[in-house]
């Protein structure tokens, strides 16, 4: 096969499709952009036309307050672009609504993963396996040492911690799009039935989600609720509030993070965490090389992480990879 | 080994000293012997198993990962034994059962540095990532999380109930796994026997006199030398005796100082000021053949040696001078008052060599206000202030009210524990060279916190810089940027103008031109003063 995929090139800022002229994922505002997911890094404002799914288009309603250029894609469907692209959205198993976006132009096929897990997930449809000729995928966490245990054993962690201290509560760190509604996901599948408070700054995302179907159970504010209130519960708030003022107001937290790099405990104490809960939303090492297996592309792209480790991790396995040069995204407190 | 895992991460993650404590006195108790000896022994003294050395771990893992895997890996985590914990690959047949902690010690401690390669390996199949951080971390002899010896035996002490000074005093005795410590503490059984051992006794500290006055009447006052804090002991036994010199922290110094050990062959337990001969402390003025000694500096050229050249024997000898016995002969003075003790020793020192020994002088003053004066004309340089010790006092551990003052000299100095360091700027920039120092807000043995009371970038020599900036590389807990978070375990004696009350620091208090006085190695942290002495200072 002769392929020389010129149609499709990474920039710094985004990954271009050519004929169609509308980019991925772009770190800054473009005529016309395709949304993997909403994460802020992914799913900038501003730009003409937005195509992505319609629970990213949701969230990206609630941080912009505008759906102004929203088109929606539902997985599965295949959209025309111009140029002769054909673009099809594929669950990626990252957050509610998150996609795979497969390319296809002159019979040669792309895939621009996202940010993506294999892992369930109960607030989002799994990663499907698809077939292609480039696979561009992430790296977030792209190291051999990144092994994300099962989530049932830290959820259990989690409860034993607010069972063995009932006159405390549990104060859990986790990213406010996806982290946060899927640790209280899979708490209610693990049984935990009480009220769970929220940090301000997680209701209006958590209320989405119960909007497309996904249930939360019993969820209160803290700005609500009196400090005795919440002894020996569970508090869910954003990274950034862990160590902020705003946690005086609880009594006696323990201070929880649910992210991947818990599984680093120089990361953890960075953050004063006493309570390190390793629950990711991207691939870790085995998923990302597994996908890379079991894809079987010609060639794999890689955006963003660690790109050199996972590339290495192809050059051993001889197969075809180059790592993009790609700016904007981050690491996300995942 | 899966329990002292799990003690292990929770250390890790626990920030509070009072915390820290419990989650240790819990595993003391929980844990059965011999287990929990080894555990101690692990986190206050370190084991040194001279197989095992984090090069052997490097070797070990080239050979199962891929070394540029590996280095990437290395580079992301900071510390090699815990991304060798977590890359090391998962055994692909059954195992045995995860090893104990006396059965790992054992194990290890009959490793070659060839069968390492072999044995090594087999004991991390048995164990899961926790267990395989905290086996290297044992191994490799550096826990590093913040635990300090102290904090080990207070730890010890709270989870049975027994006095940490007692602790202190038979550590010295027993050889871990501490099976008659824990006996007599757990089991009720007889202390452990002490007699004829050269035992370190933990020393009686003084209280900052502040604004009190004392009647002379009461107290005697001495010189406070500026030198360091000793006990050198000796015991006579079936090898004709032996003679121990331990710092105050009840560290083991004999082989930095091994001419006082020979100068002492009469049993004894004896509480002195180590210095070095010299010309600007006592004796007669600028002249080193007549009894004085040198500054601190010249003494600081000799302290953290583990072996000393003859050079080094002739051109700065050390000495004790003599402030106390806490034993003759195998006669215990300690309960004696202080008067009865010190005319022990003046009556023994004369059996003593005067190379090197001499007394402490007492400082004759009718009354306070003529100890003032005193105090004020000493145009000694090195004399630190003056020490007063109350006539009908015994001889106690630690610090207890009304008993011993002392009374240091001006400028204002407070003794500080390095809390942060942060790299400094121009040429200093490959240095951390800026300090934050802190006092604790409470008895930091009932779990008091240190609280930053100041910063200081000068009053060291770049000898001394060197020193602290490999401290604090070797002893950090956390980074963030150009700041390292240490393990508080470096005091500073901190010299200052005046303090203040502050609302722009979280302690309260501002201090004005603070610089290091004196880097305090021997000192452990927490004999650091604390808030209230600083409080104390206050002029405003
Ligand atoms: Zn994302
Ligand atoms: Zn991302």
């Amino acid at each position: 096969m002769i392929a020389d995929f010129s149609w499709i090139r990474p920039e710094p800022h985004g990954i271009h499709v050519v004929p169609a002229d509308c980019w991925i994922d772009p770190s800054r505002a473009v005529d016309k952009a395709l949304v993997t997911h909403g994460h802020a890094d992914h799913a900038r404002g501003g730009h003409g036309q937005t195509i992505a799914t319609p629970e990213t288009l949701g969230i990206m309603k609630l941080r912009y307050a505008t759906d102004e250029g929203a088109t929606s894609v539902s997985y599965g469907e295949t959209i025309r672009l111009p140029g002769n692209v054909d673009a099809t959205y594929i669950p990626a198993g990252h957050v509610l609504g998150s996609a795979q976006i497969l390319l296809e132009h002159a019979g040669e096929k792309v895939i621009v993963t996202g940010d993506y897990k294999r892992r369930a997930d109960p607030t989002c449809l799994p990663f499907e396996v698809t077939p292609c000729d480039i696979l561009i995928t992430e790296a977030t966490f792209g190291l051999p040492l990144f092994v994300h245990p099962p989530i049932a054993e830290e959820v259990g962690k989690l409860l034993k911690a607010l069972h063995d201290n009932p006159e405390c509560c549990v104060l859990v760190g986790a990213y406010a799009l996806g982290k946060a509604q899927r640790v209280i996901a899979e708490l209610r599948a693990a049984g935990h039935r009480a009220p769970i408070y929220l940090h301000g700054a997680m209701e209006r995302m958590c209320r989405l989600y119960e909007e497309f179907g996904v249930e939360l159970g019993d969820l209160r504010l803290v700005a609500d609720h009196d400090k005795e209130a919440m002894r020996g519960a569970i508090v869910v708030c954003p990274p950034s509030a862990l160590n902020d003022r705003w946690s005086r107001r609880l009594p006696d937290p323990i201070t929880a993070m649910a992210s991947g790099w818990m599984r680093v405990r120089q990361r953890a104490r960075q953050r004063n965490v006493e309570l390190p809960l390793i629950i990711s939303d991207h691939a870790d090492w085995g998923e990302l090389t597994r996908t890379i297996e079991e894809v079987n592309p010609h060639e794999s792209w890689i955006t963003h992480g660690r790109e050199e480790a996972l590339l290495r991790w192809c050059q051993l396995h001889q197969r075809r990879a180059r790592a993009l040069a790609m700016v904007g995204y981050d690491d996300e407190d995942d | 080994m899966e329990e002292f895992a799990a003690l292990i991460d929770a250390l890790v993650y626990t920030r509070s000293r009072n915390a820290k404590l419990a989650l240790i006195a819990d595993y003391l108790r929980a844990t059965p012997d011999p287990d929990r000896g080894w555990a101690l022994a692990a986190l206050t003294d370190g084991m040194d198993f001279k197989a095992v050395k984090s090069s052997t771990i490097r070797n070990l893992m080239k050979e199962r990962v891929d070394p540029i895997l590996w280095s990437l890996s290395r580079d992301f985590v900071g510390d090699t034994a815990e991304t060798a914990s977590l890359l090391w690959p998962e055994p692909s047949s059954d195992v045995e059962a995860p090893p104990g902690v006396a059965e790992a010690v054992a194990l290890l401690g009959a490793m070659t540095r060839t069968t390492v390669l072999t044995e090594l390996p087999m004991m991390l199949d048995r164990l899961d990532p926790s267990g395989r951080y905290a086996l290297l971390k044992l191994a490799t002899g550096a826990m590093r999380i913040g635990i300090s010896a102290r904090l080990g035996k207070v730890a010890f002490a709270q989870a049975f109930d027994v006095s940490v000074d007692e602790v202190e005093e038979y550590w010295h005795a027993l050889q871990p796994p501490y099976a008659e410590l824990f006996a007599w503490a757990a089991g009720g059984a007889a202390p452990p026997e002490t007699e004829n051992l050269p035992l370190f006794r933990p020393f009686m500290l003084a209280h900052p006199l502040e604004d009190a006055q004392v009647s002379m009447d009461d107290y005697a006052a001495e010189w406070k030398w500026d030198g360091i804090r000793v006990q050198l002991v000796h015991v006579a036994n079936e090898n004709g005796g032996e003679t121990r010199l331990y710092s105050r922290s009840g560290d083991d110094i004999s082989a930095t100082f091994p001419e006082l050990l020979d100068a002492l062959a009469i049993p004894a337990v004896l509480d002195g000021e180590l210095l070095v001969r010299g010309s600007t402390q006592g004796g007669v003025q600028n002249d080193r053949t007549q009894g004085g000694a040198a500054s601190f500096n010249a003494l600081q050229q000799r302290l953290g040696r583990k072996t000393v050249s003859k050079k080094m024997l002739s051109e700065a000898p050390a000495f004790v001078r003599l402030y106390d016995a806490l034993a003759i002969e195998g006669e215990d003075l300690r309960t004696l008052p202080w008067s009865d003790r010190r005319g022990h020793l003046e009556r023994f020192i004369p059996r003593l060599p005067d190379s090197h020994f001499d007394l402490s002088q007492i400082v004759e003053a009718g009354d306070f206000d003529q100890l003032a004066e005193i105090r004020a004309s000493a145009r000694d340089d090195a004399i630190e202030g003056l020490m007063l010790k109350r006539r009908d006092a015994p001889y106690v551990a630690g610090r207890k009210a009304g008993m011993w003052y002392k009374w240091k000299r001006d400028p204002l100095l407070i003794d500080c524990v390095l809390m942060y360091a942060q790299r400094g700027s121009g040429k200093r920039s490959s240095f951390y060279s800026d300090y934050t120092f802190g006092c604790w807000n409470g008895d930091p043995d009932a779990g008091a916190e240190l609280l930053p009371v100041g910063k200081a970038y000068s009053g060291f020599t770049d000898e001394e810089l060197k020193k602290i900036d490999r401290h604090v590389r070797q002893n950090t807990l956390n980074r963030f940027g150009p700041v390292r978070e240490t393990d508080k375990s470096l005091v500073f004696e901190v010299a200052f103008d005046s303090v203040h009350q502050s609302k722009r620091h979280k302690s309260g208090l501002a201090m004005r031109f603070p610089r290091i006085h004196r880097i305090r190695w021997d000192k452990p942290a927490h004999e650091a003063d604390r808030m209230t002495a600083l409080e104390a200072l206050i002029r405003d």
